[in-house]
């Protein structure tokens, strides 16, 4: 079990290092798409120290939603998704291993690039703590949820946009508590509430998300 | 007598009685619409507060009820589709996607147009509002992956899988957004009606909803037999039923 889990990342990370230029492209969207904001609205500070926390957040979905198609549709193309289907171990962990590895590569560069984001916003020292800590509960459950969408727009033509379709509404609770939280902290409030739900729906988000992401992925292949 | 429940599983069967079921529930349908725009329009007392405006909910209210009972009841079929792998199931669930997605935009259209007098604004991010947005884009989704993948089969499962996690989340979206609304504190204002409903305006709500009802299953019947044509064309009863028509 933990191996094939562990050949599984290994495998997608060695892929995503081989194509470094992915991972790139993702982590630059979320920064061009937070930086264009201030262009649109204006400079003042004020305003911008409301918005940031949608702005981050809303960027961070569009990207992690850009990355998905990435999740099957390379090995759906050379076949070794339907190897990886066929194989003895459990899908389910097959795709929790394909989810890790795509959050490594997609989602954690963001949570570590969002405190300079932040900075740029003029956030507070606490609310961007909040902030490291929301995005890192919220962007693997981005992966999660994203994985069903992935999952059943595999080989389904005009995927990519399929999925934003698919995806983003299912994506507004997330939105809501992250935001939320660090929209607490920057008027001085506990976010230790939103943060708990975040939690709770990631784990909700691991116990479910893989089976549906596998059933998916078995309608796909058929 | 022993009762085959499973014998209008089949859409040979089912086909001739959705046929003799239609007429019978658009008939109720247009009786129940009659009597019930009768007692909005001409029984029930003006409101004191909101005046002739109000009398827009014995529309908005049936169909805000019917566009979160319809995705239920779609979801339900989808996953019997799923689950004992019947085509009718399946098919049950794509007939009813577009009317669940008409009356979400009903609700949302009337709730506009019922927001503008009464609020002083067509939109506002009220939870109901917002949740009831977004459980148009989960109909439009639906559709869309049904649509875009080519064999219907794998069409019905996909969006079942889509139907279902949808299902689950539309709870998740209820609560998260209504928190959110309260967080906020952004519109001051609340939807829920005064404390004491005069008994025509419920009587009036009630026979609407039961139409609209109506609406839906002849709506969703006539929908399910187009289905049914297009799929089943190859089929040999079909071939039979256009001889027979000619």
């Amino acid at each position: 079990m933990k191996r094939t889990l562990r050949v599984i990342v290994l495998r997608d990370l060695l892929l995503a290092m081989r194509r470094r230029a992915d991972v790139a492209t993702t982590l630059f969207f979320f920064v061009i798409v937070a930086s264009l904001f201030p262009l649109g609205v204006g400079p003042e500070p004020k305003l911008l120290r409301a918005m940031a926390p949608g702005i981050v957040w809303v960027a961070a979905l569009l990207a992690s939603m850009l990355s998905l198609e990435r999740l099957f549709a390379a090995d759906y193309a050379d076949g070794s998704l339907e190897q990886l289907v066929l194989a003895p171990e459990p899908l389910v962990l097959v795709v929790i291993g394909k989810v890790l590895a795509h959050w490594l590569v997609s989602g954690l560069p963001l949570v570590l690039i969002s405190p300079v984001i932040a900075l740029q916003y003029d956030l507070p020292a606490e609310a961007i703590v909040t902030l490291l800590l929301a995005l890192l509960l919220g962007t693997p459950l981005l992966s999660l949820i994203g994985a069903i969408g992935a999952a059943l727009t595999v080989g389904v033509r005009g995927g990519g946009v399929l999925i934003s379709l698919l995806v983003l509404p299912l994506y507004v609770p997330v939105l809501i508590f992250g935001a939320g939280a660090v929209d607490a902290s920057t008027i001085g409030m506990e976010a230790g509430g939103h943060l708990s739900i975040l939690g709770a729906l990631l784990l909700l988000g691991m116990v479910l998300a893989p089976w549906a992401t596998a059933a998916a992925l078995r309608i796909s292949l058929e | 007598m022993k009762l085959n429940w499973f014998k209008y599983a089949s859409p040979v069967t089912f086909y001739p009685l959705a046929g003799k079921l239609i007429p019978w529930f658009a008939l109720a349908a247009a009786g129940l619409t009659l009597a019930g725009l009768y007692l909005s329009f001409f029984v029930a007392p003006t409101d004191f507060q909101q005046g002739e405006s109000y009398r827009i909910i014995f529309i908005h209210v049936p169909a805000a009820w019917m566009s979160m009972f319809i995705y239920v009841v779609m979801a339900a079929w989808a996953a019997a589709g799923l689950i004992f792998n019947t085509r009718l199931s399946s098919m049950m669930a794509s007939a009813l996607a577009p009317t669940g997605a008409l009356f979400t935009f009903i609700a949302l259209w009337t709730g506009a147009l019922w927001g503008k007098p009464t609020w002083g604004a067509w939109w506002v991010w009220d939870a109901r509002l917002t949740s009831e947005l977004i459980l148009l884009f989960l109909y439009i989704g639906f559709m869309a992956l049904h649509a875009a993948i080519d064999d219907p089969r794998r069409a019905d499962r996909a969006s079942a899988v889509l139907a279902l996690v949808g299902v689950v989340n539309v709870p998740i979206i209820y609560f998260s957004v209504k928190w959110w609304n309260t967080l906020h504190q952004g519109a001051s204002v609340s939807m829920t009606m005064a404390p004491k409903m005069a008994a025509t305006m419920l009587l009036g709500m009630l026979i609407m909803a039961l139409a609209c009802w109506m609406y839906s299953i002849a709506a969703a019947l006539a929908r399910v037999r187009c289905i049914i044509l297009e799929r089943e064309q190859q089929a040999e009863w079909v071939a039979n039923l256009s001889r027979e028509s000619t």
